[in-house]
Formats: C-alpha cells, sequence, structure tokens
C-alpha cells in the first residue's frame, strides 16, 4: 500500500441484486453518500423470472477506496455478488448509443460515410435526419459523436456501459 | 411462496388481521417488550396490543427516546429492541435514534406506521416518504405494500437486524396493510437468498494471525464494540486469549466490559481521551490485534502517524471495516467469538515457542508510561471535582455489590465515566459512541431498566444532555422505573466550553448552560426524588441516598465548572502528542490549523 497508494484507476463492477423495491436508490445513495465517483450506471433485470437485475457501475478510485466500494455494495441486503471486472481479468465492455443527426446535402452524405466506417446502423431516417444506433467502447461513440458535432449532431441517447468476463466462467 | 413459508396452519391462514400477524410475528421473534408511541396510523396495532397479554408495551414520551430505550434494552440482554411509532412525525422522531443504532451497531427492528397504500405518494396526512428518509439511517428498511408479504418481512427484519454486524431495520406498514386479512407464515427455516455474512474466519488467515503474535515483541490487543456484539462468551474468550499471551489488552469505548477494568493486563480505554499508556503502546506496538473495533478517527487521531511501524491484525465480522481507514496486514473476517476461539486454538497448536522474556521489556516499559497516573486529580476543598464523583460513584457501588449498570449522556461527563467507573463484564455499558447522541442516556437507562428490573441503573449525565430528553421522567413514573440519573452538573456544555478553551481563544460562543431548571423540583414534579450536592464532604451520602431510594432519582452534582477531561489527543495529532492534565504535567499545547477543521 505504499508507493502506488494514492494511484487512481478505473473499475468497471458488475453487482447482481433482488429486484426489490429501492434497491437501485441504495445503490445510488451510497455512492452519494461516501462520495464515491459513478462514471456510467446501467441496470436491467437477467434473470427469466425478473428476480434479479444486474447493475454494472463504472467507477474510480485509489485500491484502497475501489476495495472500499465493492465491500459497501456487498453488504447491502439485496445485494448477490459483487464482481470487479476489472480486477478479474479480460473482459468485454459496450455501450449502446441513438444518435441523431440532422442535415442536408453533401453533411447526409457525409454522416453516411462516416457511420459506415464506425458500423452504426440507420434506424430511423427522414429527409432531414438520420438516427445510428452503434454500440461499442464508450471511446468509440465519443470519437464518432465529435465528428459528427460538425455535420449536424443534433441528439444523443447513451446507455452507459454493459461489461462481461471473457470466457466460459459466469457471475451467478 | 416457498415451502418453508407456507402458512402456519390452513385454519388461521386468513383469521387475522395485519395488525395481528404483525404481533404474532414479533412473539415468534422473541419479542416480550416493545417501546413505542401511538397514532392515527398505527392504531390497528395498538387495538390488537390491548387484545393480547404476550408482549409489553412501554409508552415513552418522544418517538427518540423509544428507539434509545430499545438500544439499552438490546445492548444490555443481547437481544433485538423493538420499537412501534406511527406515521410522518413519530417516523422522523425515530431517525436520531435510528442513525444512532446504525452507528453503534445495536440490532433494533422499528415498525413505523405509514398512510394507506393508495394514498401513498399524495401527501396524505401525516404522511411521510419514511423509506427514503430512513434508508441512510437503517441498515435495511421495508415498505410492506402486500399483505401476502407481511410475516416474511418481519421475519426477515429479524434477521437482517441481529446478523453479521447488527445494526436497525425499519419496517413501514401502510394502515390498509394492518387492517386487512393476511396470511401467517412461520419465521424461515432456510438460508436469507442475498444476506449471508460470514460468521467463521479463514483458517490459513488465524494461522498468519498466531505467527505474527508468536513473533511480537511489542504486541497489544485493541479490542472494541464488536466483541460485544458478539455476546458474552466472546468477552470471556477474548480475556483467556489476553491472559494465556501475557499481552497488554485496550479498549474502545464501546469495548469498556468486554477485558475486565481492574486486569493488571488492562491499559484502560485508548483514543482522544484514552489513557496514555494505552495510547503510547498503541503508537509504539509493533503488532497490532484489532478485535472488533473499527478504527474510528476517535482512536487513530492522525491516520499517517498512527501506528507507524506495526504489523497489524484486523478480525471484523463486516468486511468493510476492514481497510476502511487503516491497512492492514492480515484481515480475518468473522464473528469476534469465532475468531478468538480459533486464535487460541491455533495459539496451543502452534509449534513456534513465545518468547516471554522479550515481554518483560515491554511491560517494563508500558508500566513507565503507567508511572505517569495520568488519570490522577486533585480533589481539595469544598468544591467536587467532577472526576472525583464518577470514582466515589463506581467505588460505592463496588461496595455495595450489586448489579451495575451504566449509562451516559454525551460529553465531558461521558468521558470521566468510561475513565473513572471500571467495568469487569460485557452489556453493562451503554454509551452513544458513534453519533456522540445528547439524550441517549435516559432513555437507554429506562429500557436497561425494563430487561433488568432488580439491577441498580444509572445515567451518568450533564446539566445540558438531560434536558434533551428530560420527558422521559415521565416514562419512569408511570412505570415505577426506579432509574438514577446522576448529573454531573459543571453548569457548561463542558465539552464544548474545553474545546472552545484550547481552540477559539476561550471565547465560550453559547456553551453556558443558563437558566437551568432546579432538578429537585423538576424530579418531584414527575413524582420523583431529587438530590442536590454541592459540597465535596456531602458527596457521599448523596450517593448512598440516592442509590438507597427505591424509586428514580434525580441526583444533582455541582461539580467544578472549568474543569478539562485530559488525557486529551487534539485533533489532528498523533498519539505520542498527547495533552496531559496540570497533575502531570505543566500548560498546554496548542492545535494546529490543521487540527481545527477536524471534528
Ligand atoms: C465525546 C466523545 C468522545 C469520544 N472519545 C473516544 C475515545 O477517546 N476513545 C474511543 O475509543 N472512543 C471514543 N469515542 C467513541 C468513538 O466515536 C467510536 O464510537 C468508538 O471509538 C468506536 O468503537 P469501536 O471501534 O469499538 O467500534 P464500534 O462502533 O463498536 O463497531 C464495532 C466494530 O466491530 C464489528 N463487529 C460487530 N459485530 C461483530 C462481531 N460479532 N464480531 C466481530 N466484529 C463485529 C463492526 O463491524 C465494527 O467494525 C468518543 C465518542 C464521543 C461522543
Ligand atoms: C444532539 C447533540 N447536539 C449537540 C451535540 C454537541 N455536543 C457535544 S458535547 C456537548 C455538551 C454537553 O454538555 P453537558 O451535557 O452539560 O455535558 P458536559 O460536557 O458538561 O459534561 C454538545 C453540545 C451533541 N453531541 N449532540
Ligand atoms: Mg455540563
Amino acid at each position: 500500500m505504499s508507493e502506488n497508494g494514492n494511484a487512481q484507476r478505473a473499475a468497471t463492477i458488475a453487482v447482481l441484486v433482488e429486484n426489490e423495491a429501492g434497491v437501485l436508490a441504495r445503490v445510488i445513495g451510497l455512492f452519494s453518500g461516501r462520495g464515491y465517483n459513478i462514471d456510467s450506471l446501467t441496470v436491467a433485470p437477467v434473470d427469466e423470472t425478473g428476480r434479479i437485475s444486474r447493475i454494472t457501475v463504472v467507477t474510480s478510485g485509489t485500491e484502497m477506496v475501489i476495495e472500499q466500494i465493492k465491500a459497501q455494495l456487498d453488504r447491502l441486503v439485496p445485494v448477490h455478488k459483487v464482481s470487479d471486472l476489472t480486477l478479474e481479468g479480460p473482459h468485454l465492455t459496450r455501450e449502446l448509443a441513438l444518435i441523431k443527426v440532422v442535415g442536408k446535402g453533401e453533411n447526409r452524405v457525409e454522416a453516411l460515410r462516416l457511420a459506415d466506417a464506425f458500423r452504426a446502423r440507420v434506424v430511423d431516417a427522414t429527409t432531414g435526419s438520420f438516427v445510428f444506433e452503434m454500440t461499442g467502447a464508450a471511446e468509440k461513440i465519443d470519437a464518432f459523436c465529435a465528428l459528427m458535432r460538425p455535420i449536424g449532431l443534433a441528439e444523443v441517447s447513451r446507455t452507459g456501459a454493459v461489461a462481461i468476463a471473457r470466457g466460459p466462467r459466469g457471475l451467478i | 411462496m416457498s415451502a418453508a413459508t407456507k402458512p402456519a396452519s390452513t385454519a388461521d391462514a386468513l383469521t387475522m388481521s395485519g395488525a395481528e400477524v404483525v404481533l404474532r410475528a414479533l412473539k415468534d421473534n422473541g419479542v416480550e417488550v416493545i417501546f413505542g408511541y401511538p397514532g392515527g396510523a398505527v392504531l390497528p396495532i395498538y387495538d390488537a396490543i390491548f387484545q393480547q397479554n404476550a408482549i409489553r408495551h412501554i409508552l415513552v414520551r418522544h418517538e427518540q427516546a423509544a428507539v434509545h430505550a430499545a438500544e439499552g434494552y438490546a445492548r444490555s440482554t443481547g437481544k433485538v429492541g423493538c420499537v412501534l411509532v406511527t406515521s410522518g412525525p413519530g417516523a422522523t422522531n425515530a431517525v436520531t435514534g435510528l442513525v444512532d443504532a446504525l452507528m453503534d451497531s445495536i440490532p433494533i427492528v422499528c415498525l413505523t406506521g405509514q398512510v394507506p397504500t393508495h394514498l401513498i405518494g399524495n401527501d396524505a396526512f401525516q404522511e411521510a416518504d419514511t423509506t427514503g428518509i430512513t434508508r441512510p439511517a437503517t441498515k435495511h428498511n421495508y415498505l410492506v405494500k402486500k399483505s401476502a408479504d407481511l410475516a416474511r418481512v418481519v421475519h426477515e427484519a429479524f434477521y437482517v437486524a441481529k446478523s453479521g454486524r447488527p445494526g436497525p431495520v425499519v419496517v413501514d406498514l401502510p394502515k390498509d396493510i394492518l387492517i386487512n386479512k393476511a396470511p401467517y407464515t412461520e419465521p424461515p427455516s432456510t438460508e436469507h437468498r442475498s444476506y449471508r455474512p460470514q460468521t467463521e474466519p479463514d483458517a490459513e488467515q488465524i494461522r498468519k494471525a498466531v505467527r505474527l503474535l508468536k513473533a511480537a515483541k511489542r504486541p497489544i490487543v485493541y479490542a472494541g464494540g464488536g466483541v460485544i456484539n458478539a455476546g458474552p462468551e466472546a468477552s470471556r474468550l477474548l480475556t483467556e486469549f489476553v491472559r494465556m499471551t501475557g499481552f497488554p489488552c485496550t479498549n474502545t469505548l464501546m469495548g469498556l466490559g468486554a477485558f475486565p477494568a481492574d486486569d493488571r493486563q488492562f491499559l484502560g480505554m485508548l483514543g482522544m481521551h484514552g489513557t496514555y499508556e494505552a495510547n503510547l503502546a498503541m503508537h509504539g506496538c509493533d503488532v497490532m490485534l484489532n478485535i472488533g473495533a473499527r478504527f474510528d478517527d476517535r482512536v487513530t487521531g492522525r491516520l499517517n502517524a498512527f501506528s507507524p511501524d506495526s504489523k497489524k491484525i484486523h478480525a471484523d465480522i463486516d468486511p468493510s471495516s476492514i481497510n476502511k481507514n487503516v491497512p492492514v496486514d492480515v484481515a480475518i473476517v468473522g464473528d469476534a467469538g469465532r475468531v478468538l476461539a480459533a486464535l487460541i486454538e491455533c495459539w496451543k497448536k502452534e509449534e513456534a515457542p513465545q518468547d516471554k522474556h522479550v515481554l518483560t521489556a515491554w511491560w517494563r516499559q508500558i508500566d513507565e508510561w503507567r508511572a505517569k497516573d495520568c488519570l490522577r486529580y486533585r480533589q481539595e476543598g469544598r468544591i467536587i471535582k467532577p472526576q472525583h464523583a464518577v470514582k466515589r460513584l463506581y467505588e460505592i457501588t463496588k461496595e455495595l455489590g450489586r448489579e451495575t449498570f451504566i449509562t451516559t449522556e454525551v460529553g465531558q461527563h461521558q468521558m470521566w465515566a468510561a475513565q473513572y467507573f471500571g467495568f469487569q463484564q460485557p452489556n453493562h455499558w451503554m454509551t452513544s459512541g458513534g453519533l456522540g447522541t445528547m439524550g441517549y442516556g435516559l432513555p437507554s437507562a429506562m429500557g436497561v431498566q425494563i430487561a433488568h428490573p432488580d439491577a441498580l441503573v444509572i445515567d451518568i449525565a450533564g446539566e445540558a444532555s438531560i434536558l434533551m430528553n428530560i420527558q422521559e421522567m415521565g416514562t419512569l413514573a408511570q412505570y415505577r422505573l426506579p432509574v438514577k440519573v446522576f448529573i454531573l452538573n459543571n453548569e457548561y456544555m463542558g465539552m464544548v466550553r474545553q474545546w472552545q478553551e484550547l481552540l477559539h481563544g476561550g471565547r465560550y460562543s453559547e456553551s453556558y448552560s443558563a437558566a437551568l431548571p432546579d432538578f429537585v423540583k423538576l424530579a418531584e414534579s414527575f413524582h420523583a426524588k431529587g438530590i442536590r450536592v454541592t459540597e465535596a464532604d456531602d458527596l457521599d451520602a448523596g450517593i448512598r441516598e440516592m442509590i438507597a431510594h427505591p424509586g428514580p432519582v434525580i441526583a444533582d452534582i455541582a461539580v467544578a465548572k472549568d474543569e478539562n477531561c485530559f488525557p486529551m489527543i487534539p485533533s489532528g495529532a498523533a498519539h505520542n502528542e498527547m495533552i496531559l492534565g496540570e497533575e502531570q504535567e505543566g500548560g498546554v499545547k496548542g492545535v494546529t490549523d490543521e487540527g481545527k477543521v477536524l471534528v
């Protein structure tokens, strides 16, 4: 704990929770109440009965703070399991974004050309607009949005990161 | 519904109201006493209480006091304390007590009334978002929205309150749920779905700890409230372990009583107002065993100067307590009692011999620190020193040999109680440590007295704190609870005054206790006995009179007004930068600017 005690790192943490009322408020309240960062947070039910939800939270802090975050999450009564994907090995992180670009003429052509290069799909089109759907790492979506901004970026909706470990190992 | 939670019998399946189901669930969880205050939303429960005899209801005079009373009851018995309050203001009044129980890890189940389910969210009369408000104030909370869930939720609340690191749990009960028929199910025999704290320690970690401890030249055992939480057997094992190893032992404020105060191996309390020898031994040790304590800032002082040369072992049932403030070398997750049993067993088995000779040098050093006699004070003349008042109270109760429980309010008197009253056994000392809630002591004493009707229960109080829940004198009268309130009346919020003297140039802003009541008349108006002592020569007689009286008493002891509580580690200082009293050395050192921002 000596030399790099103050070094910050990012952590992608997966949390399996009992899908009961107030559970998300509990997790978010924990972060705000104890002054931890939330870079992104996503949640949805993941089992067939809808009883278990998976929360993916991307946070950052010193090693000691991240260990605290995990221990604090784990002691919440409705929490089944906490897993630090960043620490536990190779994992995939994806985010989904819907991106609306408004424009005419050459800008439309340029938008489509860029979308093609980024493997973004057109999911809605009018004569004056496109909605692109893309998944990828957050940085890829950031880069795409930055390129679209001068062309006519009108609106962005993003899910935040979801993540899963590579290989056969499962969390449940 | 799983197999384990099927209805008790089909006959009573739907013959009970929700309120009756709640009472039955309390009874099946061993509740004998409930501290509460009625109101519209909980009238169905009060109606059910009226019609049964199994559970005794104690009517307090303020909902905060109901929670503190339940805390005193819980801490002195090891059981879960139970509270019942109405919606809105009933619930909000209980919040301070809930946070107090959360900070001090006290198991409480608090039932709160709520407006009927169809009105929730409508700003209905006496509606408050109780689960929202109490979410960060509890270990867990529930809003029961379906009658079918009612019994299961109440059972679960008891399980959560007492398992792992104990804490307060709120169950919010809408009025329609209490009135409508509900199925009753027995407490489940199956494991909780998600909450299963680890109690059994890892054998490898125990071995690592024992190896470190056997090789230690300057060891110390630092034991806290977790040992009390783990039950009296854990305190017995702690004592056994400390005696077999020959190590010195210190307790936190919350851990007092876990190790007998009159034992030669006991160094007294550590921390901000701890003893010179305990703090210097913590500072100079080479191996520290923390068992059931949480490296609180009142204990560590300045973190980067805390026990700089030691290997640290930390045993705690809550993994989030470990490596939170202080990084440790060996982490042991488990119940303090189980950990101590495993340490004792492993200590006996482990081959490596212990070199008791090295301990001799360490004890010689400790005895030198002890020789400072850091708690010495001089009682001379007519004015009563507050330390002397506590010391005489201790000696007289010891001489009388009655089972004695002490509660306190918050301030200097609390610290003097911790320093001068010797606790020989666990569960006999109740104080508000983590939150530091003035007004805790009187209601807490009430709860202790309910659980131990024949014992001597004394609230060591300050004249300012006692006024924060003084209305509970009414409860004492109603239930003939012979609680003794022993006020160290220095006419100041002494702890505040002390900080103003040391940190704010002696500008005593708003810390004088002006317009105090006549405590003797106040006692009498509540059908209690009032005693006032102003002369040192009358102190013993006053204490004896207080104890001899069969009913509740307020003993108002006029003490020196400007006495400070020493030793003291000022905020932001290290253990070896302690301020001692005039008796030990002259003058008082200053506090750094960095220290001033700390509480
Ligand atoms: C005016 C004032 C001055 C104070 N000055 C001091 C002082 O000088 N010295 C001092 O010590 N305190 C002092 N305090 C109290 C201080 O604020 C803390 O409340 C106290 O130090 C905490 O005690 P603890 O570490 O034993 O932890 P507790 O709060 O008792 O926590 C118990 C720990 O044990 C764990 N635990 C619970 N159950 C178990 C179990 N079954 N098995 C194992 N572990 C378990 C918990 O997870 C937790 O980590 C003061 C308070 C006030 C109001
Ligand atoms: C509810 C609450 N409000 C404020 C404080 C801050 N505080 C701590 S000690 C103290 C003074 C207590 O005075 P008294 O009860 O007379 O005790 P003394 O220190 O004089 O022994 C105050 C105001 C607190 N701990 N609790
Ligand atoms: Mg006072």
